[in-house]
């Protein structure tokens, strides 16, 4: 009984594989067209990517980006394409750009903000400390005895 | 004395600030890099007759170019609308009915070219004769690529384009009362007017 249930378990996998259907007809253009559509929002479903949504306006993207990759268009022209017509919001990466600046080096330049404030906290801590004369043998030999 | 305290409290009220903000905002309403191009052109057949219509027979007219289908819920809210918007305006209105027969409507597999444009035509008029036809003409774009070019994500989608052939304004979702008091109107004077 073990055996078979093993057996079952082992080849349910293969045998569903059997029946998934091919995805489209070159597999070529099928690879890019993951590695290009994962970069991109689908505009219907806002937190998924081209590639995984089910939305009927994301097929036809699709099918429009497996058209541009047979016209051999580049990663970057195929990008721009989309840009065009649906603006930044498609893609996941932002571009470099005046506009996106905040968004690239703001966390950078917090960074540098807090890391100036810890230099100038610790400067004065420092500062704080020397000013104080530090006690005498006998003075801190007398605070001992009185507690 | 020691203020300190404030500091986060600060930082706190700020953030809540940019946050309450944000909700306020549509995450739908995404600006279109389209305004201040030129509209994309195309050529389509026309709801009625055998011609085909390019934006470029509009040269020289201020229009709005409305993206529909009759299986969009949201459409038949603006109808009426728009209906009324043509029978006090002479702005034209052109009517793109945007991928009209959907998969659920080829259930025995897809429909050849001509048969979905015959569908497609007969549903949109029926459509429009009930509901009433606020459109100088409509073409239809029945696999959704001029769609694609006008960056189409949510029907229905309003165009304003000037005399130039230059979109001016575009609103993704219904137009409703205020936004035509409010901004289509007004646009659509001053576009008149130049």
């Amino acid at each position: 009984m073990k055996w078979i249930l093993l057996c079952w378990m082992l080849l349910s996998p293969w045998v569903s594989a059997g029946e998934a259907q091919p995805m489209a007809e070159d597999p070529q253009v099928e690879a890019r067209l993951v590695v290009i559509a994962e970069e991109l929002r689908c505009m219907v479903c806002q937190n998924e990517s081209l590639s995984s949504s089910h939305a009927e306006l994301a097929e036809d993207l699709r099918r429009e980006v497996r058209k541009l990759i047979r016209e051999n268009k580049t990663d970057a022209e195929i990008k721009t394409y989309l840009v065009e017509r649906y603006g930044d919001f498609v893609l996941y990466r932002p571009q470099v750009k005046p506009l996106t600046w905040p968004l690239w080096f703001g966390p950078f330049f917090i960074l540098l903000l807090a890391v100036w404030g810890l230099w100038r906290y610790l400067r004065l801590r420092k500062n704080a400390l020397q000013a104080q004369t530090p006690l005498h043998h006998e003075q801190a030999a007398d605070a001992v005895a009185k507690d | 004395m020691n203020k300190k305290f404030l500091i986060p409290l600060g930082l706190f009220a700020a953030l809540v600030i940019f946050l309450a903000v944000g909700l306020t905002r549509d995450p739908r309403e995404i600006p279109s890099p389209l305004v201040g191009k030129p509209a994309p052109d195309f050529s389509l057949p026309m709801l009625v007759g055998d011609k085909p219509f390019s934006p470029s027979d509009m040269k020289g007219k201020v229009w709005l170019f409305n993206v529909w289908a009759t299986w969009c819920v949201a459409c038949r809210e603006e109808h009426p609308l728009l209906v009324e918007f043509s029978k006090q305006s002479r702005t034209p209105v052109v009517g793109l009915s945007y991928k009209e027969i959907q998969a659920q409507d080829q259930p025995n597999g897809p429909l050849k070219e001509a048969e979905k444009l015959q569908l497609a035509r007969e549903r949109s008029l029926r459509f429009l004769q009930r509901q009433g036809d606020p459109y100088t003409l409509s073409v239809l774009d029945l696999d959704g690529s001029v769609g694609i070019n006008y960056g189409v994500y949510g029907v229905p989608e309003t165009y304003l384009i000037d005399r130039q052939g230059v979109i001016r304004y575009k609103r993704v979702g219904p137009l409703t009362p205020q936004i035509l008091q409010d901004t289509l109107l007004p646009l659509i004077q001053t576009l008149e007017a130049s």
